[in-house]
């Protein structure tokens, strides 16, 4: 065994996974965000409040309904998908063309509308969500103990943004999306429904964010909260991956993730400032992102 | 002898007379946070303790008229001391009371101190509230860092505990957490081998308790609170610590917690609290009217909102027989004079460094099987009795304390 830095390798290596799997969480919900902003051109605040909603829903289907976590999985991304694109319909589809501010500011109020309303059923502290049977218990790898669930974390969010960054990128349906986003009124003229497919992109993008919700229950308390706290971090995540970057937002999400994870160990008070650094630096030096395009 | 008894009885209906006269007007703030992690174990659940306080003292003297504003103090020390300026000067409050986070409480004491206002402290921790800081317009009256690292340091360290790593919240409470059970855990013969002070509000504890698990001592010491204990408690389970033969010791545990983790995660957790609501017929009637008042029959009271109604109960008392609210001093004087009496704490006293000192106990989580019915969470393991159960009054260095 070596030691870096004095600490020891091991610990390292159980710092770097650890690390990975907080980055997944970044990544799921950043991309989500990327997909948002690069096709719809909305900065949609409300993203952690949906993620939190969707914890909820699995919550609520798990204690009301009897239905357990792997149907949730699909359930609950699809119900707050749905609420995503109503929203959508009946307030967003009008700001598309107005400063991003608007969009901003309606989907901020609308993050503290279902935040507020969560507290007010449920109160601060959370609720408990388990592990699913399934999932339980750990592998020894040597270095550290990785409990199951973690390692079902990342495996499903490495193949949820590969999907979506293959979706989005290349295939039809992708080009036809990034095209919309280019010069609507043209792609219009093919004879292709537009807003539709903005409402069904504005839906997967909540979608997404509704994903890592559910896998989150598990890990964290269910709690109103829970999606404020990390709403700004992943902010955060995709200014420094570039604004409306795929891949950016996943290369940054897992990558800031391992950064953040070191600092836990080195720095353990910086660890939940570290980030806004990194993005400052960025900014400064790039500030259209480290994979963003200029505009 | 006939003369002197008319006299008496004159003297007595004119006495009466001014304290039915006198009208005495209160007002009262209750600074909490509303809405983040102490939401629960504080915030509108302390509310609605203050509302039923009020409620039954001026049933009893309906010469004291009694108004009531709360607010949220963000978890910011800013936010809590503006707030605070703005309640005694604008709206002419006389007792701030509640205020968890030992932060902000640590501001308002120096803002109530200045402005010669009372300061009731149920919510916060810091033992330094009565110690370095101490004031003679603050009462704290619930707990303290010093009371859990005594109570449940000791009892851990006793039974085999003694070797520990503190995860810790970066704020004061969270040192004043560490710096007082460290004290304990030395003095009985325990030793600590390492800690790592996280940022308050932490969302994944895994890279933490890895370097606890690295460190292996024997027990894993919460120097935290709210959502950060939940979530520590909960990662634990998860990375296999406890079933790895390392023990989790939750510096500061309350009802509203093991309700949100459940007893299967929670179950075998010590700590020390110093109310429980299914402890006595007294709580249990309390909480009934407590969950009506709150509209929320699923959840439990914990001892911070039993000590806003015990602690607004016997200002209120103060401030009746002063006839005023105006002088702070001299109302936290009259408190300490009087012995305290409620339903909740029972018989106390209030030390002269604005100590409220009662029993405390040292409970466990029950094991599902065990819990018979709904908030059915702890045992008693032991009572500490209030004597032993707070800092002896002159080690705590506050100048109001004389030798």
């Amino acid at each position: 065994m070596f030691e870096i830095f004095g600490i020891p390798s091991q610990a390292l290596f159980g710092q770097l996974l650890i690390g990975l799997i907080n980055g997944s969480f970044y990544a799921l919900l950043s991309l989500g965000l990327a997909v948002i902003f690069g096709m719809l051109n909305i900065i949609n605040f409300a993203h952690g409040a949906q993620y939190m909603l969707a914890a909820f829903t699995a919550y609520i289907l798990l204690t009301s309904f009897d239905i357990g976590y792997w149907p949730a999985l699909v359930i609950a991304p699809i119900l707050v998908g749905i609420f995503g694109m109503i929203v959508e319909r009946l307030f967003l589809q009008w700001l598309y063309k107005l400063d991003h501010l608007y969009g901003l500011l309606l989907t901020f109020g609308l993050a503290l509308i279902i935040e507020g309303t969560a507290r007010n059923y449920y109160g601060s502290a959370g609720l408990p969500y388990r592990v699913p049977d399934s999932l339980q218990g750990g592998q020894n790898l040597g270095f550290m103990f990785l409990p199951n669930y973690r390692a079902w974390v990342i495996a499903a969010s490495l193949a949820v943004c590969f999907g979506t960054w293959f979706l989005i990128e290349r295939t039809r349906l992708g080009a036809y999306l990034r095209a919309a986003t280019e010069n609507p009124t043209l792609v219009r003229a093919f004879g292709i429904n537009v807003p539709r497919m903005i409402t069904l992109t504005y839906g997967f993008g909540v979608a997404l964010a509704a994903l890592a919700g559910v896998m989150a229950a598990p890990i964290y308390n269910v709690s109103p909260q829970m999606g404020s706290e990390l709403i700004i971090v992943v902010f955060a995540v995709v200014v420094i991956g570039g604004m409306g970057s795929i891949l950016g937002a996943i290369v940054t999400g897992f990558g800031l993730g391992v950064i953040e994870g070191l600092t836990k160990v080195f720095f353990p008070e910086a660890s939940n400032t570290v980030i806004f650094v990194i993005m400052a630096i960025v900014l400064l030096v790039r500030p259209t992102g480290l994979f963003g395009r200029r505009a | 002898m006939k003369k002197a008894f008319v006299l008496a009885a004159v003297a007595a209906a004119l006495a009466c007379g001014t304290a039915q006269a006198q009208q005495v007007n209160v007002k009262i703030g209750v600074l909490t946070d509303m809405s983040s992690l102490y939401a629960d174990l504080a915030g509108p659940g302390s509310v609605a303790a203050a509302r039923m306080a009020i409620a039954d003292f001026t049933k009893a003297n309906p010469n004291v008229k009694v108004d009531l504003v709360s607010g949220d103090h963000q978890n910011k020390p800013d936010v809590g001391t503006n707030l605070a300026n703005q309640w005694i000067d604008v709206e002419k409050v006389d007792l701030i009371i509640d205020t968890p986070n030992s932060g902000v409480a640590l501001a308002v004491n120096e803002v109530v101190r200045n402005k010669n206002k009372v300061f009731i402290n149920s919510g916060a921790a810091a033992s330094d509230l009565t110690g370095p800081k101490c004031s003679p317009n603050t009462v704290h009256w619930t707990y303290d860092t010093w009371m859990l690292a005594n109570g449940t340091g000791k009892a851990i360290v006793k039974n085999g505990g003694d070797s520990w790593f503190f995860l810790t919240a970066d704020y004061a409470f969270g040192h004043a957490l560490e710096r007082d059970t460290t004290a304990v855990v030395e003095k009985n013969g325990g030793k600590v081998l390492g800690k790592v002070r996280h940022p308050v509000n932490t969302n994944d504890f895994s890279s933490f308790l890895l370097q606890a698990q690295a460190s292996k001592a024997k027990i894993i010491g919460l120097a935290n609170a709210g959502g950060d204990t939940i979530n520590s408690i909960k990662q634990a389970a998860e990375f296999g610590i406890v079933k790895g033969g390392q023990s989790l010791a939750g510096l500061l545990v309350f009802a509203s917690d093991v309700n949100s983790l459940g007893l299967a995660t929670a179950q075998g957790l010590i700590f020390t609290e110093t109310w429980y609501w299914d402890q006595n017929d007294n709580n249990r009637a309390w909480t009934k009217r407590w969950q009506a008042e709150r509209n929320a029959s699923g959840k439990v009271p914990t001892m911070v909102q039993a000590g806003v109604y015990a602690g607004l109960t016997h200002y209120l008392k103060a401030v009746a027989a002063l006839g005023s609210a105006a002088d702070g001093k001299a109302v936290v004087a009259k408190m300490k004079e009087i012995p305290t009496d409620d339903p909740l704490f029972g018989k106390g006293t209030i030390r002269a460094d604005g100590r409220k000192i009662h029993d405390a106990y040292l409970y466990e989580v029950k094991k599902p099987a065990e819990s018979k019915h709904a908030g059915d969470y702890y045992k008693v393991l032991a009572t500490i009795p209030a004597a032993e159960a707070f800092r002896p009054l002159n080690e705590g260095g506050c100048s109001l304390v004389k030798g």
